[in-house]
């Protein structure tokens, strides 16, 4: 049952088999139709794991793909959704201006934040995200002028062709086709060149430099690619809370986000999306626990640390494989 | 003149806990080349422990010292069961298996005492002061820069003059030549990590009659130590010490002088600037790596 390729096009394809476009197709109609069926706390859930699979797979490609460690994207969650609702409120521009503002500004942090990243490495790197993080959340705590403080930043409604965002079915629409988007421009960067010099500075940034990859390129570029789709995640973020205070930004958003690839699966987009659904659907499931819900948090990742270091999406291909040579 | 002298003074005091703090981070960095995320946490667990004790009557000195020695052995049993399994592996697996365990270790501590905050009985108080010249100190500062103060010297101690010291020093360097020498380095990380636990614990015991005991306690603290290690260099015991030292009397000038707001801000801004200009720290050697 291996599929043999025979050209450089097959090699390229994202689909293949009708059995891919049907699947493709199915998922793609599940997902606009959902909102028409589901009560509206599922959709309302639903747009919430859209958004953290994005700030997912951005995370993933800095951290699975590039191999440098980031503690502080809640640092850049917070850089977008800023910078578009005061955007949006302040200088009244219309939606996508802002969206796009916010993309521009995030990934802006992120190159600035990847300077330090070409002297330093493994724990160093760490602690440096860490204080970029912290440092976010303290200034939008005390800079009440910037962030409205405590009493929060509230976004005006928008309206897009004449639909309001206030309806979590629209909001829903608009979020899950940036995210479809973005995913797929992840998909195909990382099949490209770009995508392969991130691999190759992960491995080995001596064999990569060696190799001709510009490592100050392309760590930067991996920074800066992972803020923006950071920001503008929490861009998205802002319309789904609907205001925006510090404490969506705190540290351990930082540490759920991480968690999340690291549940999913380093190195892999389809991983990243799947971790972020389940670490979104298990607190709104087990409601009940409040903040004791990181004892799950916690023991997920160390387990799949312990087991499976290439997180669901590897349990997943193991499976796959499994039942494709069954019953051997 | 005199204020500059009391901030100075109220920067001691919160700078020996910072060293506390900082010491166990630099003490596992060095041996195990481990960045540990959970070491606030276990301090916290510690601190819990010693109030539980406290509230079932049990005598001062035993509470403190059962709090003590169960963070250790948390700490010990961590490095045993969790991080030792992983050790062949990269920086990054390694830093998020901390996190994890510091994120189980915090949901635990909510699950069993709750999130409302607690008052941490403690025989010195924050109310009564002494005056030197000018200076006001209160009891519990003085207490805490006290108890930091032979703290640190027990270590050194322990350190430079002890057997299990010297293995310490010895598997830090070259845990392979020293397994070969016959140190059982497995056995000596453990105590490494018990006692790094240990320090922890006791920061946070001073720490916690002067704000009040949560499971979120010694989050802000252990960033500070963490800052206070990247200061003084991630490989220096001394410099350990220094950093958090003059990262308490800076914190405490920088809130007289400038800001109270952006005090904490302060400490990410001196770890960046000093990995952006001297990544080795103030006292720490600087890191080559071999291709």
């Amino acid at each position: 049952m291996v599929e043999l390729r025979t050209s450089y096009a097959q090699d390229l394809r994202l689909v293949s088999g009708w059995t891919g476009w049907a699947g493709l197709a199915f998922l793609l109609a599940g997902l606009a139709l959902l909102p028409l069926v589901a009560p509206r706390y599922v959709v309302y859930v639903a747009t919430l794991a859209a958004v953290h699979s994005v700030v997912a797979v951005g995370l993933n490609l800095l951290v699975g793909y590039t191999g440098q460690i980031s503690l502080g994207h809640a640092g850049f969650f917070a850089v977008g959704a800023y910078t578009h609702g005061l955007v949006l409120t302040r200088l009244g521009w219309g939606f996508w201006p802002a969206l796009l503002a916010a993309a521009v500004t995030s990934a802006a942090a992120g190159y600035l934040v990847g300077l330090p990243a070409l002297r330093l490495s493994g724990p160093y790197l760490a602690i440096a995200t860490l204080a970029f993080g912290l440092a976010t959340h303290q200034v939008l705590v005390n800079w009440e002028a910037l962030s409205g403080g405590r009493s929060g930043l509230f976004l005006p409604e928008i309206r897009l062709a004449g639909a309001s965002l206030k309806d979590e079915r629209v909001l829903y629409w608009l979020v899950v086709t940036v995210t479809c988007l973005l995913v797929l421009a992840a998909v195909r960067l990382l099949r490209s060149y770009v995508g392969r010099a991130f691999v190759a500075v992960r491995d080995s940034d001596v064999a990569a430099e060696l190799s001709g990859v510009n490592l100050t390129r392309y760590k930067t570029l991996a920074f800066a690619l992972s803020a923006l789709y950071t920001g503008v995640a929490g861009a998205l973020m802002g319309h789904v809370v609907g205001f925006l205070e510090p404490q969506l930004f705190t540290l351990f958003e930082s540490v759920y986000f991480f968690s999340m690839v690291v549940v999913g699966g380093l190195a892999s987009v389809s991983g990243s999306i799947l971790g972020a659904v389940l670490l979104t659907l298990l607190p709104q499931l087990l409601s009940g626990m409040g903040e004791a819900l990181n004892v799950l948090y916690g023991a997920a990742v160390i387990l799949v640390l312990r087991f499976e270091p290439g997180g669901l999406a590897a349990r997943w291909l193991r499976v796959q494989r499994y039942w494709r040579s069954w019953p051997l | 003149m005199s204020l500059l002298l009391q901030y100075v003074a109220n920067g001691l005091a919160a700078g020996s806990l910072y060293a506390l703090v900082a010491l166990g981070v630099v003490l596992l960095y060095r041996s195990s080349r481990v960045l540990n995320f959970a070491h606030g946490d276990l301090a916290t667990l510690g601190v819990f422990v010693a109030f539980t004790a406290l509230a079932r009557g049990w005598p001062y000195p035993v509470a403190l010292g059962a709090g003590l020695v169960g963070t250790a052995l948390v700490s010990a049993a961590f490095y045993r069961l969790l991080i030792k399994p992983v050790r062949q592996a990269t920086a990054l697996s390694l830093v998020i298996t901390t996190l994890g365990f510091a994120l189980l270790l915090s949901g635990l501590m909510v699950w069993i005492w709750g999130t409302d905050t607690k008052v941490f009985p403690f025989p010195l108080s924050e109310v009564r002061v002494y005056r030197l010249g000018g200076v006001v100190v209160s009891e519990l500062s003085a207490g805490s820069l006290a108890v930091g103060l032979l703290l640190v010297a027990a270590l050194s101690l322990v350190v430079q003059k002890t057997r299990l010291g010297l293995a310490m020093r010895a598997v830090a360097q070259n845990p392979v030549a020293a397994q070969l020498l016959g140190v059982p380095a497995g056995r000596v990380l453990a105590a490494t990590w018990a006692v790094a636990g240990g320090l922890g614990a006791a920061a946070g015991m001073l720490l916690a009659p002067a704000v009040l005991l949560d499971p979120f306690m010694m989050l802000d603290p252990f960033l500070k130590g963490f800052a206070a290690a990247v200061l003084g260099g991630m490989d220096s015991l001394p410099g350990a010490v220094l950093g958090g030292v003059v990262l308490g009397v800076a914190e405490s000038v920088f809130a007289g002088y400038v800001s109270v707001k952006y005090k904490a801000t302060l400490a990410f801004v001196v770890i960046v600037a000093v990995l952006l200009a001297k990544p080795e720290g103030l006292l720490g050697r600087p890191f080559h790596r071999r291709v």
